[in-house]
């Protein structure tokens, strides 16, 4: 081990603090909210600045008022609903393009650039939506679900990953009569576990957090999910994520209900974080592989 | 003579892909036209761009109107605006938060500790699986009257509120953007990192390199490949800013600072209905990107010897 010069060991000191300073500072803000969501009404909404503790008596009053609350549950349900056959779908989809796109076929690279393509241009906001339009998907649950069910981010690291099973596993399969829809399913499905995960991961965030394409489709507020009602509340400073009541009361529980229902969006998060962060990595690192 | 057989040739060949793949093109026949119906037929319908659309006569029987919309656009009150806007925010963007993963990773590349290396890495991705939403309004909280960012303001003698304040608009979105994305842009940089052959430092170390030079000589060198890559993707989405993030944050007030191309064809197209005229603006800055994404490549395959395509 060589020694260290005095330069660097005051480096590595300010390189520690600097670090600490960015770990807090991506902390701090989540922090601030889960003590906000169980703080005193009263006194959180007299206070200005961070909250980095439960301010007056630890209460779990503004989650009581999000149970009661119809249209937030109803959003929940929905954002679940979404993410469960959004997820489906988007991996049913890729899986097969992956798949088959790890194959070198006549037409695959035309296939793949058909794929890619849509990469680098699309037709924008508008003609998409008068393409929903014309399928009378407006104001559906489609509308929520299918324009945005794949990406081909994801069908690359899929082919990615597929392509670097042994191709003797699959001759093997072949010899003994499989079919392709048969190898896949029992032959490269059962090695390619964490592919899957990492896709099922990517596809079901982004189904839980994406809130334009339901704003813009979809005015319907049965079929709402989560974030939409999330924004009416946080940023639009809507009570109507707050039922009845009289208007005194339901002014002093707005902020703390804000937090509550940000805390209800990022719980399902934080609870898997160790999983997702883990399978996320990979899947990025993957992606770089394939420049 | 020649060409017929080619062409039997060909047609055989095709035949014989197909009877002994039909399965695999099956498996890839659901996403071909998914493809086709989300992503080629909004190509398709640019057209509506040089049209007035109307919505009862559809595509094909609207009246044609040319580059109309386009010199309208260009002659509008609005253009310089939103071009100043949508580049300025787009370039400090990138001057900003471009560099701002790389020396995370190169700062995290210099701890020996490897329990507060991983630490601080899996930290630093959380604020990006939260949503748009929820990250919004955080950033309403902190920086409205009362919020702790305003607070610091005030007390150095800023403005007391930022939301609403035109000139703090820009610097607010792209901390945000730094905040979300930091940890997460730096995971294909630490991999290249991991990935630098170490026997380049102890050559380094042996000629009297210290930790700075190493890091100027090896490391950065090392990594220039990914940086390129990365800036060339970066640059393809110069007229991309973060719309859905101004959309959830600005407000009449802020228009004049915050207000940008993809904002304005939002607003034209899907609040005020105006179709043709948002999908020809649209049109313009999905053009120019797809122009600098080319350029930016052609530079980078020119001058780095490293391409996307």
């Amino acid at each position: 081990m060589l020694k260290r010069t005095t330069g660097e060991k005051v480096f590595a000191v300010f390189n520690i603090i600097i670090l600490t300073a960015i770990g807090l500072a991506c902390i701090i803000p989540i922090w601030h909210c889960i003590c906000g969501s169980v703080s005193d009404p009263m006194t959180l909404s007299a206070h200005r600045g961070l909250v980095l503790w439960p301010l007056g008596s630890p209460t779990l009053d503004g989650y009581k008022q999000c149970f009661k609350n119809s249209s937030l549950l109803r959003g929940y349900l929905n954002t679940i609903l979404y993410v469960i056959t959004g997820t489906a779908f988007g991996v049913t989809l890729t899986v097969f393009a992956g798949y088959g796109l790890s194959k070198k076929l006549m037409w695959s690279k035309p296939i793949a650039l058909y794929i890619t393509f849509t990469m680098m241009f699309n037709g924008g906001i508008i003609p998409t939506y008068m393409v929903v339009r014309n399928l009378h998907m407006l104001n559906t649950r489609w509308a929520i679900v299918l324009p945005t069910a794949v990406s081909v981010f994801n069908i690359m690291i899929t082919r990615t990953s597929f392509a670097s099973i042994p191709e003797g596993m699959l001759e093997a399969a072949r010899i003994d009569g499989a079919g392709q829809f048969r190898i896949l399913w029992s032959v490269v499905l059962p090695v390619s576990k964490s592919i899957i995960a990492v896709i099922t991961l990517f596809y079901a965030i982004q189904i839980w957090n994406s809130w334009f394409h339901t704003a813009i489709y979809v005015t319907n507020r049965e079929l709402y999910p989560l974030q939409i009602i999330l924004r009416e509340i946080v940023l639009q400073n809507s009570s109507s994520g707050i039922d009845g009541g009289d208007p005194n009361e339901v002014n002093l529980l707005q902020v703390l209900i804000k937090y509550c229902v940000i805390m209800m969006s990022i719980i399902p998060m934080m609870v898997l974080y160790p999983f997702i962060q883990k399978y996320f990595v990979s899947g990025v690192m993957i992606g770089s592989i394939k420049g | 003579m020649t060409s017929t057989v080619d062409k039997t040739r060909f047609g055989y060949r095709v035949k014989r892909d197909f009877r002994e793949n039909w399965a695999i093109y099956l498996m890839l026949l659901p996403v071909i036209a998914w493809f086709f119906v989300f992503h080629y037929m909004p190509m398709g319908g640019v057209v509506m761009a040089f049209e007035k659309y109307k919505f009862s006569k559809g595509l094909l029987g609207s009246p044609w109107v040319g580059f109309q919309n386009f010199t309208d656009f260009f002659g509008s009150y609005y253009f310089w605006r939103l071009l100043r806007n949508t580049l300025l925010l787009s370039i400090e963007d990138l001057i900003f938060s471009f560099p701002a993963s790389i020396i995370f990773a190169l700062l995290l590349n210099e701890v020996r500790n490897r329990f507060f290396k991983k630490s601080v890495q899996t930290i630093s991705y959380l604020p990006y699986f939260i949503s748009m939403v929820v990250v919004c309004g955080l950033v309403k909280t902190f920086t409205e009257a009362g919020g702790a960012i305003s607070l610091i303001s005030e007390a150095l003698g800023g403005p007391s509120e930022l939301i609403s304040n035109p000139s703090c608009f820009r610097p607010i979105v792209i901390c945000s953007n730094i905040w979300q994305n930091l940890g997460y842009g730096s995971i294909i940089y630490i991999s290249a990192l991991s990935s630098i052959d170490q026997e380049l430092y102890e050559a380094a170390k042996i000629d009297g390199a210290g930790r700075w030079k190493q890091t100027i000589h090896v490391t950065l060198p090392g990594i220039m490949s990914t940086i390129m890559i990365m800036l060339i993707m970066r640059m393809g989405q110069l007229m991309t800013v973060n719309y859905q993030k101004i959309i959830l944050l600005y407000s009449p007030a802020t228009y004049e600072t915050a207000d940008v191309i993809s904002t304005f064809v939002y607003r034209k197209g899907l609040m005020e209905n105006d179709y043709s005229y948002a999908a020809a603006v649209d049109l313009f800055n999905s053009v120019i990107n797809t122009a600098i994404l080319c350029t930016a490549n052609w530079l980078s395959r020119k001058y780095a010897e490293t391409s996307l395509f």
